[in-house]
């Protein structure tokens, strides 16, 4: 992507990356539709499917490897976010939870796996589908749980406030639980690994900058940004693990504040 | 010069997530050292805390670009 010659190298002003670079053309050329972030999805797809494949084929008591690894995750989700959140109730969302934060982790986690290297997330479209099956499903549970007049009264009209209030309340109470919750789920994910995948490749190539480029005394000040960037790396692969990790407490929030029974 | 004003507009919008998110994890760092037992409840509220905290400094990215 960035190759130039080098007789033209010697004049090239340092460009610095942008939201161009998350602009992928055709795999296999002009004319096709598969991109980059599809591939990755595909294959993460299929990582997550041959984790649980693979964890759940041969179950005993005790478990091996495979199936250890399986449950711990399984055992992640329903204790740390679900238990903490929903209680009793939400062991039926548990499979859906878990295999969302799967799912959220291999694609976050594709932004510093060698080759790739890109979260498949940074596309807006992938957090927006995933954030509009969340929001179907905490609206769905709500309505099927207190009606849709008693849904939305609960949420709109909590009691024991002066009258007043609610003119104000009301509708911000609409606003946010309607329209805005799927807007942050997705906006947070994406731009988190827009943002730092775009640091990632700062440091990257303002490192190969300086040391292919500009070359001299100031190549051996190109080890700085190297440096940096292994060590935004392992930052980077902790903020991916969390950030699947938020959006996955946040939909559980979600349904669970749509179950929750009226104070 | 060469630039973009969003940019500098961006960096003093993130100031106000930086002190909240900061606040945020004081708070949480004060709760587990005066109660390390109850530090597996305070993680969950100080993460959701966080990711609210940050969900502006991430839209003001998102308009530092699009704008």
């Amino acid at each position: 992507m960035h190759l130039v010659s080098v007789a033209q190298a010697a004049e090239e002003e340092f460009q610095a990356p942008g939201p161009g670079d998350f602009e992928f053309p055709p795999l296999f050329g002009e004319g096709t539709f598969f991109t980059k972030p599809m591939l990755i999805i595909v294959l993460g797809t299929l990582a997550v499917g041959a984790l649980f494949y693979l964890a759940s084929r041969r179950a005993t008591l005790v478990p091996a490897k495979a199936q250890f690894a399986g449950e711990s995750v399984y055992g992640f989700v329903r204790n740390g976010i679900v238990g903490d959140t929903i209680g009793r109730d939400g062991r039926k969302f548990v499979p859906y939870l878990t295999t969302l934060f799967c799912f959220l982790v291999v694609l976050n986690v594709a932004g510093i796996i060698p080759v790739l290297q890109l979260p498949a997330t940074s596309k807006i479209g992938i957090p927006l589908v995933l954030a509009l099956i969340s929001w179907a499903i905490f609206n769905y549970v709500g309505i099927r749980r207190h009606g849709f007049v008693g849904y939305f009264k609960a949420m709109m009209f909590p009691p024991g406030l002066p009258k007043p209030i609610y003119v104000l309340l009301a509708p911000l109470e609409f606003l946010s639980t309607v329209i805005i919750r799927p807007i942050t789920l997705t906006l947070r994910l994406t731009l988190n690994m827009f943002a730092g995948h775009l640091v990632l490749l700062l440091t990257v190539l303002g490192g190969e900058y300086l040391l292919v480029e500009k070359g001299g005394a100031l190549a051996f000040l190109s080890v700085v940004p190297f440096a940096f960037s292994i060590v935004l790396t392992f930052f980077e692969a902790f903020v991916q693990v969390l950030q699947a990790y938020v959006f996955v407490l946040l939909s559980a929030l979600y349904i669970a504040g749509a179950l929750a029974d009226e104070h | 010069m060469e630039g973009n004003l969003n940019m500098v507009g961006y960096g003093l919008a993130a100031i106000g997530p930086g002190v909240g998110i900061g606040l945020i994890f004081a708070a949480y760092i004060n709760g587990v050292a005066r109660q390390p037992e109850a530090r597996g409840v305070l993680q969950g509220i100080a993460i959701l805390g966080f990711a609210l905290a940050e969900a502006l400094a991430i839209i003001g990215i998102g308009l530092a670009f699009v704008l």
